[in-house]
């Protein structure tokens, strides 16, 4: 039955995929010569624009501790570290979900894939 | 009942501490981040953001406590939606405006888990980007959170409900709630930045249509590939975790 749900669903899922690159890399070839600097720093231009002369009243804990900006390169290894944490534990839940509705049949057959699935059913709920 | 009671008491405790630490660190120079930049709201709003988040939060972890205690078949869609976050609040994806911002992928979770608990996951989050990226920032934090972990997320779920309620598509529903959150998440930023800036001339209202226009314009893509992803995921959830999904506020107003 949620087979089927999802086999129906592909091309949905397909579609889906596409018009999310589609969106998001659009941009990039529609505006060329754009920079794509983050928002957030077009917002506090507008600070000093909307109350001229202000001045930031703390400073991220990381740059004081390190005495200056922290390297962009540094940053995109926070922002992978940060993603990679996120798909692990998104990829590892998928496929625990997907193997115990393999090896189970029918994920709503509660008894059964309870059983079969609950081979390390502690590891994958403390790993959330 | 009265162990969550203690617990509540200890994790206000907590919280307030934290607010307190990161009310007394206080230092100057600029940053860009998410939201609202580190130091850039005056004292006063840091503090009032951080009161009126604090209460979600708590009664988030009493939800989660119980939740992780009771419903263990739903820990497995909570690690993912809590991801989910993760890994959508850490891409930051152009937009037609030029510049480059990122989603909040709390919606996810608003809809699964609803506003307490989604406050929480949105916390961890902002927390991770303050310390370790200079993204948003913990002076910053009570009004992130608020924008990002209640406001958007609460609207979210008002418009999931009153789609239910219309007999909308559930997806098409979904992603409705999930865009619109979104983008209400960067409306209240704005808000935020306007009440702590009001224009010389024209008051808070000119600095809200200014911020407004900052924002705005570049999330409004952003918002509908969030839409589009969160959609993405509840196929994969319906399609394999039913049961676990069927147990949330997903199907709640069914």
């Amino acid at each position: 039955m949620t087979a089927n749900i999802t086999k129906s669903r592909r091309g949905l899922v397909i579609a889906l995929i596409v018009l999310t690159i589609v969106i998001i890399l659009g941009p990039l070839f529609a505006i060329k010569g754009a920079e794509f600097e983050g928002s957030d720093g077009n917002g506090s231009e507008m600070v000093e624009e909307v109350s001229p002369g202000y001045e930031p009243w703390f400073e991220p804990i990381l740059e004081t501790l390190i005495g200056g900006e922290l390297p962009g390169e540094m940053e995109t290894l926070f922002f992978c570290v940060q993603t990679g944490i996120g798909v692990g534990v998104i990829a590892y839940c998928f496929g625990y979900l997907v193997a115990r509705k393999r090896f189970a049949g029918d994920d709503s057959s509660e008894g059964i894939s309870a059983g079969v699935a609950g081979g390390q059913p502690g590891a994958a709920t403390t790993t959330g | 009942m009265k162990e969550l009671k203690e617990m509540t008491q200890q994790e206000k405790c907590l919280l307030t501490v934290s607010v307190w630490i990161a009310a007394f660190l206080a230092i100057p120079t600029a940053a860009f981040g998410m939201h609202i930049m580190e130091g850039y709201l005056p004292v006063g709003y840091c503090l009032a953001w951080g009161a009126i988040s604090l209460p979600y939060v708590v009664l988030g972890v009493v939800r989660l406590r119980r939740l992780i205690n009771e419903e263990r078949r739903q820990l497995i869609i909570l690690a993912m939606s809590g991801a989910f976050i993760f890994v959508i609040s850490s891409l930051k994806i152009p937009s037609v405006t030029g510049s480059c911002s990122h989603m909040t992928g709390t919606g996810l979770a608003a809809i699964l888990f609803g506003l307490s608990s989604t406050s929480v996951l949105g916390l961890i989050v902002l927390i991770f980007q303050a310390i370790l990226l200079a993204h948003g920032g913990l002076t910053t934090l009570g009004a992130n959170t608020f924008s990002m972990a209640i406001a958007g997320p609460l609207v979210t779920i008002l418009l999931y409900k009153a789609g239910n309620s219309l007999k909308l598509n559930k997806l098409a529903n979904v992603f409705i709630a999930v865009a619109i959150g979104d983008l209400f998440t960067y409306c209240v930023t704005s808000v935020q930045l306007a009440l702590a800036y009001p224009s010389a001339v024209g008051g808070v209202m000119a600095s809200l249509v200014k911020f407004l226009t900052v924002f705005a314009p570049t999330q409004l893509p952003l918002a509908v590939v969030e839409g589009l992803l969160t959609v993405l995921v509840v196929i994969g959830l319906e399609g394999f975790a039913k049961r676990e999904l069927e147990s949330t506020r997903y199907a709640e107003a069914k």
